[in-house]
């Protein structure tokens, strides 16, 4: 008999319980935003953070409620942001689609240690030691902090000096903003040439600490028909917008350092 | 209410957060504690969730315990209708702050679910039952303070341990250690430095 009245007592409180969130859930249901759940089902979903917001969650909702413009997403492209616009009835543009280069190549070979480095292996906290170990105080430090925080596992480190594979890129940016050194940087999928040096130093000092530094010569500057390219700081510098991808900049470099690249193809000089 | 009430309700409050510290004395609630405290913001939103849960589920469970087990002669049902009723309550609240106060659920809302059924909740509940009992007639009052007292322990100690824990990740750990072992060794030392606060709460205010 007493069993029975645990059994009742038992079951009673459990169906009061349950009765109440069925009623509860009813009347307190809150209605969902349609929209953004159809905006998180064209996002990728790998939570980047590269749209600036916390993750694709966060970014739907922004979308769904007009506080974000629908072309933010990288990794998606030009076929999420179409897929946006057929969502919000909108028009939708995007630039070309970017990936990320490492713009240093001091390798080892090319780039003289000043001190054996020894402590904890992050490139934040070699940089914060005299600049980190090298030489050049604007180069790759090669302890992969960049490694560590792609979200696709497009970068590799070899003889200490970072390289991105531009086919598995999503250009989320997440590597150019843990770079304690900038040497990262977003270019154009469709980039002929690109500048695989940072050093700002004059030439024969940037000589010096590196062998594959850019020495500032002018001598690309001089050779552009387009005014594509110019030397600042001491660097050669260029102008994607008015580049027309001739690439005879990269033919008249006496040190190598201005690239002809093919990203599409993984090619990165 | 006279002094010697409010001293006594002070005690309940100091021991059970320090001595009779739940996570850190009575090793419940460990799984938040682990799981939660990377950072002191998480472990704080945590903590605050479980004060919060356990002043409604003793709110809940102390008078069924006393209106309905105890009548019944069905007191050997405790765990298992406290478990029932802790774990629609911690649902309908979460149900009912997304309504009502949405700001309230985003900073909880993550939490909630991680504490439906909660073994340090489930813990604080039964325990004031044993220890106060339902016949007292400050024994409701006893029952809701001793659950602030355990919920502010509960958060005392996340947030002790969470600052702990930046400054573990900041350091040389050997290879072997690293990860939840170190954790687990800077939770015993937490845990040993707390057995020193027993005995000096009863003097505390004589």
């Amino acid at each position: 008999m007493e069993i029975l009245t645990a059994l009742l007592v038992v079951a009673a409180v459990g169906l009061l319980a349950g009765i109440l969130l069925a009623v509860a859930s009813h009347f307190f249901a809150v209605p969902e935003n349609e929209t953004a759940k159809k905006v998180r089902e064209c996002l990728p979903g790998a939570n980047c953070g590269a749209c600036g917001f916390a993750g694709c969650d966060s970014y739907a909702e922004a979308v769904a409620e007009g506080k974000a413009e629908a072309n933010l997403c990288i990794p998606g492209g030009p076929d999420v942001a179409g897929q946006l616009s057929d969502v919000l009835g909108v028009e939708v543009s995007v630039g070309p689609a970017k990936v990320a280069y490492v713009n240093c190549s001091g390798d080892c070979s090319a780039n003289a240690q000043k001190v054996a480095y020894d402590g904890v292996q992050s490139c934040k906290a070699a940089a914060m030691l005299y600049g980190g170990p090298f030489s050049c105080k604007f180069g790759c430090i090669g302890l992969g902090d960049c490694v560590a925080e792609c979200p696709v596992g497009a970068i590799s480190v070899k003889d200490d000096l970072a390289r991105i594979d531009p086919k598995i890129c999503i250009a989320c940016g997440k590597c150019v903003k843990t770079c304690p050194k900038g040497v990262i940087s977003l270019v154009g999928e469709d980039v002929v040439v690109a500048v695989t040096c940072s050093n700002k130093e004059k030439g024969a000092v940037a000589r010096k600490h590196c062998m594959n530094a850019c020495l500032g010569c002018k001598k690309c500057e001089k050779t552009c028909q387009h005014d594509a390219i110019k030397v600042v700081d001491n660097l050669a510098v260029i102008d994607y917008d008015k580049c027309e991808d001739c690439g005879e900049c990269a033919k008249v470099c006496p040190t190598g350092r201005l690239k002809i690249v093919d990203m599409k193809n993984g090619v990165i000089g | 209410m006279n002094m010697e009430m409010v001293k006594t309700l002070i005690i309940i409050i100091m021991s059970s957060v320090l001595v009779d510290n739940y996570v850190l004395s009575r090793f419940l609630g460990i799984c938040p504690f682990l799981g939660v405290s990377k950072k002191v913001n998480q472990s704080v939103g945590m903590g605050v969730s479980v004060i919060f849960v356990m002043l409604v589920a003793t709110a809940v469970t102390w008078p069924i315990q006393a209106y309905i087990l105890n009548p019944l002669k069905m007191g050997y049902m405790q765990t298992i209708v406290f478990i029932l009723v802790i774990a629609a309550l911690v649902q309908f609240i979460e149900i009912f702050l997304k309504k009502f106060i949405p700001a309230l659920h985003k900073s909880l809302g993550v939490y909630l679910p991680l504490i439906t059924t909660n073994c340090a909740v489930l813990g604080v509940t039964i325990n004031n039952i044993t220890d106060y009992g339902v016949e007292d007639s400050n024994a409701f009052l006893f029952s809701m303070v001793s659950s602030l007292g355990c919920g502010l322990g509960f958060l005392f100690a996340m947030v002790l341990f969470s600052g702990m824990r930046s400054r573990i990740e900041e350091s040389d750990v050997p290879e072997s250690f690293k990860g939840l072992p170190v954790t687990l060794v800077a939770a015993s030392f937490i845990s040993m430095a707390f057995f020193g606060f027993a005995g000096i709460v009863e003097n505390l205010l004589a």
